[in-house]
């Protein structure tokens, strides 16, 4: 492994002086002068709001909750979003239909301590909750950046169109029994002793 | 001892277009720096962001004036008004043109270094009454380097000097009338060059000050105006260094046809321009690196042209 | 102690227990699912896979599931070797292939047993393709939740529920992969224990339904460790809060006394504290609200002239000794009926007694010959009646020992055992839930009973007998079998209570000091309290200082003024007198659920319930434990110390220090409080995991600028993550979780060893000392008959106790007053079942509290006498055991009963020996 410290010891005293000098004029000098071409470059910087930024479809910006294809709500209120949270600002309550479909009772977002990084679309097994591309979502009152379900849920799919929880897992839910979902047999008739 | 004061007008308006270049400076620097990492810079307050720094001034003035309950409130007070005071008393010896100047000084150039020197305690000053460990840090770094630049600035002036038999700045820049020292002194105006930026602690060599090894060095703890002073210091000693450059090797405000003092802003302007351009291009070496750099190879070197010019003055005589 | 090689590193383990057992006690990580500390091995599932070498020079070795291994002196095993970690990786493969991927819709999700095996074996990815076996789930009543899916066959849960808990409605059906554990037909799980399903099942089958009605991740729950408020026994428990209300309580381990489980009125009685029931604000006799200064005002103004303080069983020892500093010991009357009280004293007698032993619920479960006197345990203190089934399996044991099969050796010892039981002697009136484990049963009336224990009592002391075969019949028999077994046993116990009656009580103490005699060596002796805090509250009160006396008192007027804590009188005394009293007081009453007492009340408080103060409880041993608040509770439910503003003397830093100070047999109280030096650098004990969520977004809908996190100065918990798990103290110990280990599981890494004490020590301490030798008690009958039928109460492990029968979950299982006939006396009065029986003769049921009861037909109720429960107040059906006669006539009522109109029924009743066509 080679040392990239120069030690005063380890060369003779010609040979460092003549690596201090190509070092200074050579490459400090080379640098200086790419540098200073930069004067005649043009600028990268986007004059927003004036000018409109590209934003790309992985940006991370604005959270929503989906819906699945069937247009139901995908969050299941299982809470890893939750606890994946690094500043710890989702908080949420599950509730159950009457047919056993999860769903949260209240979800909410205090965007005010949300630092965008998209650990909780990283967690989220269903696909629902997703981070868009919008970053424009300043407030004059801080109260204003808490954001509830009503907010966040939106009528379509996001960025993932198939994901479609209940139709995978294995429990029923209204309009889906027993055995219907992906790769599922029908339910076992206990009273059978037929292999 | 000769000390040639100037009117109450020169001083006063000396004074003011230093310090209000000094803070246009900071506009100037973010300006170009932007340009030179392919940015626009500040563009948005008043025309070409020129009104940047009226902002930045309000902003800091109006700033709590805060001195943390454990510091020490005397030092921590008196660090920023010592760099303040003693850089623009080192302005009183520049020579800008003919009759635009504070004093004449036939030890213009002694007290330049004098003053310089005296900067390091403000800075240690500042670190120690602040009672935080990277502010201590940072003036430990200060002082160290701050006191080994010193010596060779000094010696690569000597070269300078014995070609003029002068002290006075004002006889320096008379005797460039045939050709500037940076011909026969390039050395030494390298190794000044080098030692200035050390000396003002600009980057590469803000050492005392690196932001991502020890927070902001000497002045963590300063807020609102008093980090403004600071601020300001380090401006109006990138404007100082430069001027001195231009009077010692570039024949100060001599050149045909514009105005001297025209010929004094254009050049001292390049130099400042240079200055930021180190900032933008060259990274920040290691505190050792600079030491040994200082001590190993810029000292030798600068003792060497000290040599070399009394032997080519002795043998020319 | 036997020495053992695993992957190279040596181990001193005990030869008496298998190697997955071991392994566990000295820290390693092996997965495992069919095995249960409690429940030995049966080597179903396959996943505790290890290789067992011949010798130092065999390199190859076998493979042998380690909980079916023995460990012997110079074992050498591998639990790394690359062979049995893939066949345990294979085998939780195989096990997930009809896994139906719902963990996030899963309850268990993050302490899920399987989720950490699956883990710790490395199978990460699913390779099977193929379809997914199926199975339709049953609904399992109020307590627990079915999804069959998730279900990995590995019958824990028919070991727990039929072989553990000697339940008989969860079986496992069908065969190969097809298997299924469930109820032949839907329908609630009958048995009382039903709630440990949610621990002991490995994966998401049997689940809180409760808690999923308003879940949280086991991470979100804020927990402290407490004590379950349901009755005597004081079982460790850890409930858990969010968003400021109480969402579960799961089992808190004790060597001594819970272990791993808990009987369902704890686990899902506490819920009481979200009832709609609760106080919830301070009100006026005429119902109007009242600010809590003007309450703090009003309670210092009251102490103004002499008032009289009734305390009560089921409050804390601070709410009562805080009631007795406030109103001074001479005006502190007990809060129990006199009955009671007389129960009590007597306890507390025993308790002193050095010819007795009070047993944990762990050494019940040592005793090898039972006898039960009167005492329905299932139904008062349910946990004691699981131990009382694993006692009987002694002989079982015993057998096993003598053929050289080792106890854990579940499957073999029972097929070995096959039924033969312990003696457990049950003398009771009517049929127990214990009876399928009863060896000898005597079945009946009161006087009877007596006259049998008396005969027990002389066969024992070998006194000239009194009692024969001609004087009592074939009960002489059961005496006789009784005595032989207690006399041959090397453990025998005595188990009673007060829902026996004092009478019966004495004799069990006299029966246990005729034992201790004849052995000469203490005896174990159990007498059950009937509330959490019975032992506690009457070693306050003193003997002369009854109920009675405290309601003549305020009926003639001596005194005007009472304060009643935590207490309907309209439970522990005859309703007129209650009312006579009550009505000529000025009553203040500090409750935490609204009571009939209240009507009557000048001022009613709320107060703080279990979950949110810090409090002492006395258990049936005379086991003083400490109970930490969990959540913050409301500003308006004080605990009832902080109302009366008692609190710490001069001398003391705390009330508990008080407490144990200036009250008699309460100068251990202290030891309870945490050991200072338990903590790490005196840093606090968070209540919330470290990965607690939500923090700044739970309040955010109220208010965005998150307030100060909510100090806890009296304790040493703190309501944040700040802070530090303790490391020495086990009273402090609320959740158990490890590296990996995130189910409850996870308590293994705890115990010393497996099964063992904590490594934390040894929370809780014994108040009593045992330093007087009693005498024998008279026990002479000397009342007389006034009416045909004896009426005898009964309790019901769902509806008795007055608190859980607040939850919503106990009061789906509850079920209305009844009264209960064998068919040969109801065929007489020729009722059946559902028709209403009138108590006293009166065909209008003119008695107060409407003693009017439907008849529900109970086949081993004895001949002569009449079983009556008395049904909730919590649901307002009701009656009054106090205004009952002893002997009674009964006679039909004309009018109709309707149990629609009733709420409850009697469909939720569970007894042994319901007549056909019961329901």
């Amino acid at each position: 492994m080679s040392d990239p410290i120069v030690r005063p010891h380890s060369k003779s005293w010609l040979a460092k002086f003549g690596e201090l000098v190509k070092d200074t004029l050579t490459s400090q000098v080379v640098t200086l002068w790419r540098v200073f071409r930069h004067l005649f470059v043009a600028t990268d910087t986007v004059q927003y709001p004036e000018q409109q930024p590209h934003m790309f479809s992985r940006w991370r910006g604005r959270i929503i909750l989906t819906r699945d294809p069937d247009g139901e709500e995908r969050c299941v209120a299982c809470n890893l979003c939750a606890v994946a949270c690094p500043v710890d600002c989702i908080a949420l309550q599950k509730t159950e239909d009457e047919e056993g479909r999860w769903y949260p009772e209240f979800f909410r977002i205090n965007f005010s301590r949300c630092i965008m990084c998209g650990f909780c679309e990283e967690a989220c097994p269903t696909n629902a909750i997703q981070l868009t591309p919008d970053f424009e979502m300043a407030e004059y009152k801080r109260q204003d950046m808490v954001w509830e379900k009503a907010d966040l849920l939106i009528a379509g799919t996001g960025k993932y169109h198939e994901t479609n929880f209940y139709r995978v897992a294995g429990k029923s839910i209204g309009g889906k029994d027993k055995g219907e979902a992906r790769n599922e047999l029908p339910p076992v008739d206990v009273r059978s002793l037929l292999p | 001892m000769q000390w040639e004061v100037g009117s109450a007008l020169n001083i006063a308006s000396i004074l003011v277009v230093v310090i209000v270049f000094a803070a246009m400076l900071i506009w100037v620097e973010r300006r170009l720096l932007g340009f030179w990492q392919d940015r626009l810079g500040p563009n948005r307050v008043g025309p070409f962001g020129l009104l940047q720094v009226v902002a930045d001034m309000i902003k800091i003035f109006t700033k709590e004036d805060w001195i943390p309950p454990f510091a020490d409130r005397f030092g921590f007070v008196l660090a920023p008004t010592i760099i303040m005071i003693v850089i623009l008393l080192s302005f009183s010896v520049v020579p800008f043109a003919p009759g635009v100047g504070i004093v004449d000084s036939n030890i213009g150039v002694l007290f330049v270094l004098a003053m310089a020197s005296l900067g390091a305690y403000s800075v240690m000053l500042g670190g120690l009454s602040s009672d935080n460990k990277y502010a201590l840090l940072g003036s430990l770094r200060a002082a160290a380097q701050m006191v080994s630049y010193e010596v060779f600035m000094g010696i690569s002036l000597l070269g300078v000097v014995a070609l003029t038999g002068s002290f006075d700045l004002r006889e320096i820049v008379l005797a460039q009338e045939g050709g500037w020292f940076v011909v026969p002194q390039f050395i030494g105006f390298v190794i000044f060059l080098i030692a200035g930026v050390a000396e003002s602690h600009r980057l590469p060599f803000d050492i005392p000050e690196a932001e991502q090894e020890i927070c902001a060095g000497y002045h963590t703890e300063y807020s609102g105006m008093k980090f403004g002073m600071f601020f300001v210091g380090e401006y109006l000693g990138l404007v100082l260094i430069s001027s001195l450059i231009t009077v010692l090797f570039f024949g100060g405000w001599q050149g045909p046809l514009l105005p001297p003092l025209a010929w004094f802003f254009i050049k001292a302007s390049c130099f400042i321009a240079f200055f930021i351009l180190l900032r933008a291009a060259i990274p920040r070496p290691r505190y050792d690196q600079l030491m040994s750099y200082g001590w190993l190879f810029l000292l030798p070197l600068s003792l060497l042209n000290l040599l070399i010019t009394g032997v080519v003055i002795l043998s020319a005589n | 102690m036997v020495k053992i090689t695993v992957d190279g590193i040596c181990y001193e383990v005990d030869p008496a227990n298998n190697l997955l057992q071991e392994c566990l006690s000295q820290g390693l990580d092996l997965p495992y699912f069919c095995w249960h500390p409690s429940m030995g091995s049966v080597g179903a599932c396959r996943q505790c896979a290890v290789i067992q070498y011949r010798d130092a020079e065999d390199k190859k070795g076998t493979l042998v599931m380690s909980c079916m291994t023995p460990v012997t002196e110079g074992g050498i095993y591998s639990l790394a070797s690359e062979q049995a970690s893939n066949f345990r990786a294979d085998v939780i493969e195989s096990l997930m292939t009809s896994h139906p991927h719902d963990c996030p819709v899963c309850e268990e999700g993050g302490e899920c047993h399987l989720q950490d095996m699956t883990q710790m074996s490395g199978h990460n990815y699913r390779r099977f393709d193929k379809q997914k076996v199926t199975h339709r789930n049953q609904n399992l009543g109020p307590f627990i939740n079915h999804e069959m899916n998730r279900c990995i066959t590995c019958y824990r849960c028919v070991r727990f529920y039929d072989d553990y808990a000697g339940g008989t409605d969860l079986s496992a059906q069908a065969s190969h992969h097809h298997t299924y554990f469930g109820r032949f037909e839907e329908g609630s799980l009958e048995s009382e224990f039903s709630g440990n399903l949610v621990e002991v099942c490995p994966t998401g089958v049997f689940t809180d339904k409760p808690f999923s009605a308003h879940y949280a991740r086991k991470w979100d729950l804020q927990s402290a460790p407490s004590i379950c408020s349901g009755c005597s026994v004081g079982c460790n428990i850890t409930p858990g809060e969010r968003y400021g209300s109480l969402r579960r309580v799961v089992n808190r381990y004790h060597n001594d006394i819970n272990g791993y489980f808990l009987c369902d009125r704890g686990r899902f009685g506490a819920h009481y504290v979200n009832s709609e029931s609760r106080l919830r604000g301070a009100k006026d006799a005429s119902g109007l609200s009242v600010s809590t200064r003007e309450v703090e005002e009003r309670i210092t103004a009251f102490a103004s002239e002499a008032v009289i303080g009734i305390g009560s069983p089921r409050a804390s020892n601070e709410a009562n000794f805080a009631l007795r500093c406030f109103v001074g010991a001479e005006n502190f009357f007990a809060g129990h009926s006199d009955a009671d009280h007389e129960a009590l004293q007597v306890l507390v007698e025993c308790l002193r007694d050095s010819s007795f032993h009070s047993p944990s619920v762990r050494e019940i479960e040592q005793a090898d010959a039972i006898i039960v006197l009167g005492e329905d345990v299932t139904n008062t203190a349910p946990r004691i009646a699981l131990a009382l089934r694993q006692s009987v399996r002694n002989a079982a044991k015993d057998l096993a020992e003598a053929n050289r099969i080792p106890s854990w050796q579940d499957a073999a010892v029972r097929e070995l055992a096959q039924d033969s039981l312990s003696p457990l002697a049950v003398f009771a009136s009517g049929s127990t839930r214990l009876d399928d484990v009863v060896s000898i049963k005597l079945n009946v009336d009161g006087v009877s009973l007596i006259n049998a224990a008396n005969a027990l009592v002389e066969r024992l002391s070998g006194r000239s007998p009194n009692y024969s075969d001609e004087t009592l019949g074939t009960t002489m028999q059961s005496v006789e079998a009784t005595y032989s077994a207690l006399v041959g046993a090397k453990r025998p116990l005595i188990v009673s209570g007060s829902g026996a009656g004092v009478a019966l009580m004495r004799c069990a103490a006299n029966i246990a000091r005729a034992l201790s005699d004849l052995r000469s060596q203490s005896c174990d002796l159990v007498l059950l309290p009937a509330e959490d805090n019975s032992v506690g509250h009457a070693l306050l009160a003193a003997g002369e200082n009854t109920l009675t006396t405290a309601l003549a008192k305020l009926a003639t007027g001596e005194i005007k003024r009472a304060i009643v804590i935590e207490n309907d009188l309209f439970e522990r005394a005859p309703t007129e007198s209650v009312r006579a009293a009550l009505t000529a007081a000025e009553l203040l009453v500090i409750d935490q659920i609204e009571t009939p007492t209240q009507r009557f009340a000048t001022l009613t408080i709320p107060s703080a319930t279990f979950n949110e103060c810090e409090t002492t409880k006395v258990n049936y041993e005379g086991r003083a434990q400490l109970s930490f608040q969990v959540g913050e509770g409301s500003e308006a439910a004080k605990p009832v110390e902080k109302w009366l503003n008692v609190e710490a003397s001069a001398h003391s830093d705390s009330l508990i220090a008080r407490c144990a100070a200036e009250a008699n047999d309460f100068a251990r109280l202290g030891e309870c409080l945490p050991n200072p030096t338990g903590r790490i650098a005196g840093l606090k004990v968070p209540r919330q995991s470290h990965r607690y969520s939500g923090r700044t977004a739970m309040n955010a809908d109220k208010n965005v600028h998150e307030g100060k996190q909510p100090v806890d100065d009296n304790s040493v918990m703190s309501f944040s993550m700040e802070g530090m798990l303790t490391q020495k103290d086990s009273s402090l110990l609320a959740t158990a979780w490890a590296p990996r280990w995130n189910s409850n599981q996870a308590i293994s890494k705890f115990q010393a060893e497996v099964n063992g004490e904590l490594k934390q020590g040894h929370a809780g301490v014994h108040l009593i000392a045992r330093s007087n030798k009693g005498s024998p008690y008279n026990t002479e009958q000397l009342i007389g008959m006034d009416g045909p039928f004896e009426i005898r109460l009964v309790r019901q492990i769902f509806g008795s106790d007055s608190l859980s029968s607040h939850s919503a979950a106990i009061q789906k299982r509850m079920c209305d007053a009844y009264l209960s006939l064998c068919p040969s006396d109801a065929r007489e009065m020729g009722v059946v079942n559902g028709d209403l029986v009138s108590i006293g003769g009166n065909e209008d049921g003119s008695i107060e509290g409407g003693a009017t009861l439907p008849l529900y037909i109970r086949k081993e109720t004895p001949i002569g006498v009449a079983l009556v429960y008395a049904g909730s107040s919590a649901l307002g059906a009701r009656i009054n055991p106090h205004d009952l006669p002893r002997y009674a006539s009964l006679a039909p009522s004309k009018a109709v009963y309707d149990a629609i109109q009733s709420r409850l029924g009697l469909t939720n009743l569970v007894v042994n020996d319901a007549a056909a066509g019961a329901h």
